[in-house]
């Protein structure tokens, strides 16, 4: 039931609430929990509300590391 | 990422693990926490690629598991009896109370919406006015902020006709009685709770009962990857508490969350399915909010709401035993009649089981 999804922050529409977009559908969301995100943070909204502000440079980070992996097991096992 | 980089990561991290794990006599039970964890696990297929001296249990981390019937019951009640609206999330609208479940009470008449987000409750009790409407108030530290600023913004427009029945949950006490589960080697901790919370909340995991836990994603390959860590900490014998799951994740939690939660609730003593009454993980109502609480509202003497003796929902959630142990896995109990929550919820353990076929 913690389901949690990123939304990127499109507009502040009003005192602690904004509009997210993800793939196009657009939804309010309050940002009580989260007040200090900005135009273009990906949000992770739970039951209406950003429960976080997703970290770019960690999900890069992120990225890297499993591409990093990936590679290690080719060096191990040849295609 | 591409698929074929995916596999190849995770035959990595499995390879990985059998190789810390070569010279290990011993087996290792890890338990996933969170619910959403449990779903991730059977249906990213992460099991079959695990080696055969690891297991991993579902904990009680799936709300609506770990409510009460007599949660049900008392909703039915103020239903039915007293005619009041409830809204609820839709994880709880199947699971069977002693009279039946919410979706029969609104197959019956009753009024019963399902509702998204909290917020929504303070339109549905404003459009129904006077006609008192109740929030059914499940869900851990992920959820209750959300229903903390529902509270204050009814508080602040004087909503006067909606309440909650509160059965929320917090994570640290019941955590604290599986660690000392001799059996449990480990812990895969949630990821959203943890958001609010924070890493280093589970400090005492380690400190006191030198057992290891990692925040993880919700992707395959991140539940590898945290059973990676878990494996390498339990081998070195250097227990820890790690993060795997910065991305979203902060060492501190959500300080703004926990402000939200603190300033509505308190700590009290709630009632687990499947391990009973624990002592401070619960909330109540604080003052000025106390208005709010259903069962201040509307006093109830409803009978105890024991369980079928013959569902073992209770010993799952424990991570005791697993849904293929129960006899009414799979027969009577099944995701469109269930007779356990552990069949009922989307994340429950008893419903991933028999949507993927675990073993």
């Amino acid at each position: 039931m913690c389901l949690a999804i990123p939304m990127k922050l499109v507009e502040i529409t009003g005192p602690g609430v904004g509009k997210v977009d993800a793939g196009g559908v657009r939804t309010d969301v309050s940002l009580a929990m989260a007040p200090n995100a900005v135009i273009d943070d990906y949000l992770i909204i739970h039951a209406g509300f950003a429960i976080e502000v997703l970290d770019k440079e960690e999900a890069m980070i992120r990225l890297d590391l499993f591409k990093e992996l990936a590679e290690a097991t080719r060096d191990e096992v040849p295609d | 990422m591409k698929i074929k980089t995916e596999q190849q990561a995770a035959g990595k991290l499995s390879n990985d693990i059998n190789l810390i794990l070569h010279d290990y006599d011993g087996t290792m039970k890890f338990m996933e926490v969170c619910g959403t964890h449990t779903m991730a696990i059977h249906s990213s297929g992460v099991k079959s690629l695990l080696n055969k001296k690891i297991s991993l249990v579902s904990g009680p981390g799936c709300p609506v598991c770990v409510t009460e019937k007599l949660f049900i019951d008392q909703a039915m009640f103020l239903a039915e009896q007293l005619g009041v609206c409830l809204i609820t999330f839709g994880d709880l609208i199947r699971v069977p109370g002693s009279n039946g479940s919410l979706a029969d009470l609104r197959s019956r008449g009753g009024l019963v919406k399902v509702v998204y987000s909290p917020m929504d409750s303070i339109e549905i009790a404003l459009e129904l006015a006077p006609q008192p409407v109740v929030f059914l108030g499940i869900g851990f530290e992920t959820t209750i902020p959300t229903v903390a600023v529902t509270v204050k913004t009814a508080f602040e427009r004087k909503v006067g006709n909606l309440f909650i029945l509160p059965a929320f949950k917090t994570i640290h006490e019941p955590l604290k009685i599986l660690a000392s589960n001799k059996d449990l080697t480990g812990f895969l901790l949630p990821g959203h709770v943890s958001a609010i919370i924070g890493v280093d909340s589970y400090s005492y995991l380690a400190d006191d009962f030198k057992k290891p836990g990692v925040v993880a994603g919700f992707d395959g390959l991140d539940i590898l990857y945290a059973l990676r860590s878990l494996v390498k900490m339990t081998v070195s014998g250097k227990p820890g508490i790690e993060n795997n799951y910065k991305t979203v994740v902060r060492s501190e939690g959500n300080i703004f969350a926990r402000k939200l939660i603190d300033e509505v609730f308190e700590p009290a003593d709630t009632s687990w399915r499947g391990l009973g009454l624990i002592k401070g993980s619960g909330l109540a109502f604080k003052a000025p909010y106390d208005t709010f609480d259903a069962l201040k509202r509307f006093p109830m003497q409803l009978p105890d709401a024991p369980d079928d003796p013959r569902c073992k929902c209770a010993l799952i959630l424990t991570g005791t035993l697993t849904p293929n142990q129960c006899g009414l896995f799979g027969r009577e109990c099944v995701p469109e009649n269930p007779v356990g929550p552990c069949m009922v919820s989307s994340e429950g353990t008893c419903a991933a089981y028999y949507k993927y076929g675990g073993t």
